[in-house]
Formats: structure tokens, sequence, C-alpha cells
């Protein structure tokens, strides 16, 4: 037992050796996950903070100049042209030189003086849906409030509702404070992945394998082995992203480190347990790396980064209960942002516990299998 | 040869080159070269590894350019007009790129279209080079899937699509079994007296520059000898010959003796004799001891090993010592295989093999490609299960206790295959730890090994940086820190020079000496001479096993005292006669 011991760790300190030893191998371990968070952070939002659009204006009354300045004003809003007819507006939207056209008609202020609703139409570029929707939610907004202002202007009767928005543990809605925390799981899962499935290829491409396997090692030590260094490192890449997170973008960071690193260590060990799964049928370092990229597209795309998993087919809900990617993300965004404490976090860690106790032992069976 | 009047093929006027190493030092691998190749001929390049064989080779086809002097390749200057050079010359290295997932004959025409060799041109050479190197049957197959011997007649062919006027040949039988290596000597023979062709080749099988025209020793980047064979092999004449042990003495320790010995020049053993070349003094009548000397004509490497000693100077390495007595687990005999069998499929590789290895004794397994070694070999290390059979190691039988086995054996795979990025004193703590050595034990064995194999001045340096004769220092080292009964070695010596290869059999002499006892597989059919007992194993059939001098016997009618190599052949051909099926080639 000891004596397996001592074999374990003299493998893990070769290959922590071996990895972080090379400066070079050290900054592909950690500099592309600064690199890539500080990235996200500015790159990645969905939040708009500059619309381009233009106006056909047939009316150009005081109505529509104040709806106009109110946009103008919103700061997200610049106009880019003010156009004459309808064979403009195509040309405009096509060459994507605005997002957004609107139309005022000819009788605008005439039609809201005598208390009938006017129309006011919006045409929007609809290839990137997302933004679109985003943009003309804005411009919902500024109809909102001109609609108000006008209403006590005018002592007409107020709205029978009116909303007062709360929004919790991200009171800005800003993207940002919902990607960082959830690039802990990403980006270390990505790496994690690569790094583990390379670590038996690589040995079986530069001959050490059979080295190795003629010392007295077990398979399992040697699984052992090659677990520990990746789990560690992987743990080291995630402290980066968080160290990133709090004291770059001072995103608040509103939970514990003892329930994150916990959820993430069995994260960690689902992950690695793909990994040693791959390692043990690849034959070459190029196949290892191609299976890591060819798992790694769907499990970002079923793990709820990007688009909500409820907003899925059913089949494929299913399916994402197998990727540890999508419980890392749950837990890296609620006990970051919200706090939560293992009581509330048991949908995550079951499955991921589950997820590591099925895919390691699978994983040692296969390799075992492979040596004979 | 007819290139006397014709201008020579290769010219080379005080050429240099010099390279500078990752560690920052400059490397002289050429130093005022002065070389000719008259047009027409054969030439072998020889010489120790580093001596600037390929660097010469690699001039020659343009893809290097020299520091200085001139080098001219069929009139042309290569520094100037490096292309032209290229289309005339055809130039196989070592490691010859084939595509292993094209077939033999896909191969061919990648290569012919990359020469820019047009259909008409093609269709006629083709037949051609099939015959020669009778690749024809197998133009569908896969080149992954050939032969060691076939891949270098299938690199040949594809160096030969564009009927080159030279061809240059880096070490083109290294590695490959007898059996090819005559068929590809039948070949290049061919080239040179039926085509006219002009072949530059180097070779680390001295006596294969002996059938060549030509031979030029190349040592540190300085030319020691250019002319015919014989005066490389004349220096060593009236001084070779076959030494009998004194009666009781092993040839082994004799031979080891003799190494040492004041006059000697080499000594190497020849079934229970030991072929000795003395120098010019009278110092080597004190080691010889009164043995009786039996002269015989000396060969172009007694010659060669005289040249290198007058420039060299003796030495070599000091054999190891291991640090205490050997543990010794189970009976005499060490391994026990009783018919062993191991099949991939339909597809038998090791055919019912039963063997004794004694302990302290050197044991060669001996074959050509695919006869099956590697598989027993890997067997034997626990490296792969057996299909059938048994198997018992050191006392244990390796399928069942694995790990418990591993314990007294140590492995030195023919690749180097320890951890490059680790050091030296980092790979020898991993092993140690590994092999469960732990507190002062694995600090007094990381010790040993450093001292004993040399290593300490490359402690820090990280073992892919190490020079050739290094990396094996430091995998023997690997191998040896737990002290193991059973030292397991692949293909120790492929492609290394024959002083190095000198060096290397003394320290298994050595180790045998002290009880270790080693099993080796080798392509140098004269290095069975160090075993003590071998087996020749042929499409997984054992063929023969004894003593050199035992085998050796299979092949007498020669009228005088066979070579191993052809007694080697003798025994291979005969069988296969026998069974009236060649080999699965």
């Amino acid at each position: 037992m000891l004596e397996s011991l001592r074999r374990i760790l003299a493998l893990i300190r070769k290959e922590l050796l071996a990895t972080l030893k090379d400066p070079r191998g050290r900054f592909v371990l950690f500099a592309p996950p600064v690199i890539q968070c500080v990235i996200f952070g500015y790159v990645a939002s969905y939040d708009l903070n500059d619309v381009p659009y233009a106006v056909i204006d047939r009316d150009r009354g005081g109505a529509s100049h104040e709806i106009l300045a109110r946009l103008d004003g919103t700061g997200v809003f610049h106009r880019v042209a003010n156009l004459t007819d309808e064979g403009e507006l195509k040309a405009y939207i096509d060459d994507r030189r605005a997002l957004l056209v609107l139309v005022i008609g000819p009788d605008f202020e005439r039609e809201i003086q005598s208390g009938r609703s006017a129309a006011l139409q919006v045409v929007a570029d609809g290839r990137n849906s997302n933004t679109a929707g985003t943009a003309l939610g804005y411009v919902g907004a500024v109809v909102e409030d001109f609609n108000a202002d006008w209403r006590t202007a005018h002592g007409a009767a107020q709205a029978p509702l009116s909303l007062i928005d709360r929004v919790w543990y991200n009171p800005n809605l800003e993207t940002r404070w919902n990607f960082i925390p959830s690039l802990v799981g990403t980006l270390t899962m990505l790496q994690t992945l690569l790094l583990t499935t390379l670590s038996i290829a690589r040995e079986r491409e530069q001959g050490t394998f059979d080295q190795l396997l003629v010392t007295p090692f077990r398979p399992g030590e040697i699984m052992v082995g090659m677990a520990v260094p990746s789990v560690l490192i992987g743990a080291g890449q995630a402290t980066t992203i968080l160290l990133v997170a709090q004291l770059w973008f001072r995103i608040p960071f509103a939970g514990s480190y003892l329930t994150l690193y916990s959820g993430l260590l069995l994260f960690l060990l689902a992950a690695v347990g793909i990994g040693l799964l791959l390692s043990s049928i690849a034959a070459t370092m190029q196949q290892a790396t191609l299976y890591t990229f060819v798992l790694m597209m769907p499990f970002m795309l079923l793990s709820g980064l990007t688009t909500p998993i409820a907003n899925m087919p059913v089949a494929v809900q299913y399916f994402t209960r197998i990727n540890p990617l999508r419980y890392a993300i749950d837990i890296a965004q609620r006990v970051y942002l919200e706090g939560v404490g293992f009581g509330r976090l048991g949908a995550d860690l079951w499955p991921l516990a589950a997820l590591a106790l099925v895919t390691l032992p699978l994983a040692a069976w296969t390799f075992r299998r492979r040596l004979t | 040869m007819n290139g006397q009047a014709a201008a020579p093929a290769l010219c080379a006027r005080g050429v240099h080159k010099s390279f500078r190493r990752e560690t920052g030092e400059t490397v002289q691998a050429l130093d005022g070269v002065s070389v000719e190749v008259a047009a027409g001929s054969l030439a072998a390049l020889v010489g120790p590894d580093g001596a600037g064989k390929t660097t010469l080779i690699r001039l020659a086809t343009g893809l290097l350019r020299a520091d200085a002097g001139e080098l001219s390749v069929l009139g042309i200057d290569a520094a100037a007009r490096p292309q032209e050079v290229q289309n005339r010359v055809g130039y196989m290295p070592q490691r010859f790129g084939l595509y292993e997932d094209l077939s033999v004959g896909e191969n061919l025409d990648l290569y012919a279209e990359l020469h820019g060799v047009g259909a008409e041109g093609h269709a006629q050479r083709y037949p051609q080079l099939m015959q020669m190197t009778g690749l024809g049957p197998f133009t569908r197959r896969l080149a992954g899937q050939l032969s060691g011997g076939m891949r270098q007649k299938l690199g040949l062919a594809c160096t030969l699509v564009c009927s080159p006027q030279l061809l240059l040949l880096d070490e083109p039988t290294v590695g490959v079994d007898p059996l090819s290596r005559r068929e590809l000597w039948e070949i290049i023979d061919h080239l040179v007296e039926r085509e006219g062709l002009t072949v530059l080749l180097s070779t680390s099988y001295l006596h294969e520059a002996e059938r060549c025209h030509q031979a030029i020793v190349l040592n540190q980047g300085r030319v020691l000898v250019q002319g015919a064979p014989r005066l490389v092999t004349d220096r060593a004449a009236g001084r070779s010959f076959l030494a009998v042990p004194p009666s009781g003495q092993n040839p082994r320790d004799f031979q080891a003796k003799l190494l040492d010995g004041p006059g000697i020049v080499d000594a190497v053993p020849q079934g229970s004799r030991v072929r000795v070349v003395c120098d010019a003094s009278e110092d080597a009548a004190s080691p010889l001891d009164g043995a009786a000397l039996i002269p015989v004509p000396p060969r172009f490497e007694d010659g060669f090993m005289t040249l290198l000693r007058q420039v060299a100077g003796g030495g070599g390495a000091a054999p190891i010592s291991l640090g205490r007595p050997l543990q010794r687990h189970g009976g005499d005999a060490v391994v026990r295989v009783r018919d062993l069998v191991r099949t991939f499929g339909r597809f038998t590789a090791v055919d019912h093999v039963s063997f004794e290895v004694r302990r302290g004794e050197i044991f060669g397994l001996l074959g050509p490609n695919g006869a099956g070694k590697t598989t027993t070999f890997r067997m034997l290390c626990g490296l792969l299960p057996a299909s059938g059979g048994s198997l018992e190691v050191a006392g244990s039988d390796l399928r069942s206790a694995r790990a418990a086995g591993r314990q007294h054996i140590g492995y030195v795979a023919q690749k180097f295959s320890l951890y490059g990025q680790l050091s030296v004193r980092e790979n020898l703590s991993f092993f140690a730890s590994a092999y469960g050595l732990h507190g002062a034990l694995r600090r007094e064995r990381i010790a040993w090994a450093m001292e004993q194999f040399g290593l300490q001045p490359m402690e820090r340096l990280p073992s892919c940086q190490l020079p050739g004769g290094y990396k094996q220092r430091l995998a023997m080292a690997a191998a040896l820190l737990h002290e193991p009964e059973l030292l397991f070695l692949d293909e120790p010596t492929s492609g290394a020079d024959p002083l190095a290869r000198r060096g290397f059999w003394r320290r298994i002499n050595a180790l045998a000496g002290q009880g270790v006892t080693v099993i080796v597989t080798t392509h140098f059919m004269e290095e069975a001479e160090y075993c003590d007992r071998i087996v020749i194993l042929d499409s997984g059939l054992l063929l023969a096993q004894g003593t050199p001098d035992e085998v050796r016997g299979h092949a007498i009618g020669a009228g005088r005292e066979p070579t191993m190599e052809e007694a080697f052949i003798a025994v291979v051909e005969r069988t296969r006669g026998r069974d009236g099926a060649g080999p699965q080639a």
C-alpha cells in the first residue's frame, strides 16, 4: 500500500515536472485562460452599446422630433441618415449601414393630437436575431417612456399597469457577470480534457509507455498518477480565472470557496475520467487532440452557457444530463453570483459525482483491456 | 572501373561545415574534407558516429551549403545550382519518407510525379524497378505493412524512378536483417555494373565496405584514408590472429582481458576463440600470456580499428561493477519458456517456441524482420500476454504476477524511451521511485548510476539533448537502478558505430560476469559471438539454438569456418527451402 502510494507520487511528480518545467508549457497552460477571460469579458456581450439607425420621417412634426431626440439621447442609438423613400431603406439594411430604420407616417402628429394611437413602424435587420431583438427592446422602452410622459403632460389617464424591475445577482444585467464565472467551467474543461487525453497518448507515441509498463506500476496506479496532475492543473487554471474575474473585472464573489472548489473537484474528476477514457482509446497524440475537439463542441453548445437548456428539444435536454459542463457552469454561476451553499447544489453535485464514478472506472477498465 | 577518363561524379575540395547545437556549442561536422568519387564506381563512407558521413552526403545533394570549400556533383557546383544537382541525383536518407497509408504502387507514382517523370517514362521504368526489387507481387500492399527490408527496397525504388546518374544512400542497410541486406546489395551491384550508376553510400557494417571499389574513412570530420578497401585492410596485415584461450578460461573473460591489454588494437570473440589484432609493438605478448595464436588474413574491420586506434588512442568504456552481489530468485534457469504461442487474429507470430536461459549468461535472440523476435521479447517482459504455453521469468509467471515479476527485470527499448523533457537526474529519480527505491538506498543507487555510467557532467541536461551515446548509457543506468537479475536489451547496438558497440559489449560482459542474466536481440550477426547461447527465429519458429559455435556448425561445408552471418543465412534458407514455402515476405 505504502509502496503503491510512493509509486503514484513519483508518477504525479514526473507528470507535473514534464508539464510545468518548460516555460512554454507553463505559458500554454496559464496564459490562454487569462487572455480568453479578458477577451470574453470585453467582447462577448449581449448588451448593445451602439445601434446605428436611419429614419424616414414623413411628418416632420413636433412629436416625431421628440421621439427621435429621445432615441438619440440614450447614447446607444445614433442616427446615420434621414431617408426619403423605401428603396433607400432596403439599401441601408442590406448593407448593414443601419440596424434599424424607423418609419414615421405623414399623419403621425395629427393622430396623436386627436387622441388616437399613432403607428411608429420599425424595420430591423433580423439576420442576427439576438441583436435585433435587443435593439427592438430598447426602442420599446423609449416608446414606453414617451407614452408615459405624454400622458402626464396632457392630463390623460395613466396606464393601468406600471412595471418596477429589480434584477437580483446582476443588478445592471451585465453579460460579463454571467459569462466570466461560467468560464471557470468552460476553459478549465477544454484544457483539462486536452491535457489528460494527451498524457497517455504522448507516452505511447514517444515509446515511454513500454518503459513504464515494465516497471512494477499497476494499471490502476498509472491511471491515478495521470489523473491527479490533470486535476491539480485544472484547479490551478480555475483559480487563475477566478482571480481575473475578481481583480480585473471586479465581479463580486458572493459564495464560499469551499463550496465552489468542492464542486470544481467533482467536475474535474468527471472531466478527467472522460479524458482518460479518450486517452486509452487514442493511439496517437493527433487522434487524442481530434477526439477532444470533437467532444468539446457539443459539450459547449449543450451546456446552457449561450442558449438556455430549457429551450432545447426534449431529447437533447436528456443528453445534457451527461454533460459535466452543464453542472459546472450552474455551480460556478450560482456559487459566484448567488452564493448558494452545499444544500441547494445537490442537483448539480450528485450528477457530477455519478459521472466521475462511471467514467473513471470505465477508463481504468478500457486501459487495462487495451494492455492485453 | 571505367571512370578513369571521365570527370569524377563527385569532387570535394577542402569542404568545411559546422553546426550549432541547441546548447550553444559549435560542432565541426566536416573539417577540410577532400574526396573524389569516380563516375561509374561504388564508394563506401565509413566512420564512427558523428564523423560527418551524413553531412557529406547531404552537402552532395545540395540540401546543405558548405561553409567553405568547393563541391561539384556531376560537374555542377552544388552550392550555386542545387536544383540542377537534385534533378540528377537520387538520395535516400536514413529514414526514407514513405507514405505508410499509401500502397507500394501509389508511393512509386507519387515519387514519379514529384520528380516530374512523365507517364511514358514511368511506364518504361516501372517494370524494371519491380523486377529488380522483387516488389512486383506487392504493389497493392500498404507501405506501412511492409517488412523493414522491403521498405528499404521500396525506398530505393522511389529514389530510382527519376533515373538518377548518382545515387546517394545514407545507411541503406541499417536495421535490415542479413537476408534482406544481401538482396539490397544485389540491387546495388546491378545498378553499378549494368546501369552504369555511380553510388556513394554510408554504412556501419564494415564488411560491406570491402565489396566497394572505394572506401572513404571519415573520423571527426576529417578523411583518414581514401582509396581501394585493401588500403584499409592492409593496415592490419600480418597482425590478425585467432587466439585460443588458455585452458579453463572463459573466452569472454579472455576477450575482455585482451581488450584492456597493451599492444592490442582490437579483440572480439569468435566462437570459442578470440580474434585479436595486435599493434606494431611487441607489447601484446604479456596479455596474450602464451595463448596459441593462429594467423588469419586481416578483414576490413581489423584495418579500420587499427586506423582509429592510431588517431583516437585506446580506451573505451570502463566496465561497470554492481554495487553489491545480486540477490537470486528462482532456480538456475532464470527464464523458462515452454511451447510459447502468440497469435494475432489468424496470424501466428510465435509458434510453439521453447527455450531456457541460464543464470548469468548472455542470451541472444536472432532472426530476420518479422521472425517473431520482438513478439517473444515483449512477452518475456510482460508487455504482451501469451496466447498459449508457459513462461517463467525470474521465478514468477509473468502472466499471473506481472507486477511482482517486473521488480526483477530491467528493460532497455530499441528507441530511446526515457522522458525527454526531464533531466538526467530527474529521469533516474523517477525510475528509482517507480521500482520502489526510497530514502538512503535511492540516493545511493542514483549516485552509483551517475558514477558508473559517467553521467555526472550531464546531470542537469534534459535527456532529449544528450548526445547519442549518453542516451544509451542513461537508458542502461535507469534499467539497472533496482539491481535486476535479468536485463532485456532490444536491438541495443542498432545504428551504433563499431567503437560504441565495443564499449557497449564490454559493459554487458562485465554485468554478465557479475551474475546478471542478459537477453538481447540483435541484427548484427557477428554480435551473436558475444553471446553464450543464441536462438534463431524465423516466421515464428525456432530454427536453431545453442552456442555460437554449435549454430555455426549448421553451415559447415564452405571449406573454411563460416561467419555467423553465413551460418544464419544457411539456417534460415534451409528451413524455408524444406518447407517449400517462402517467408510471408
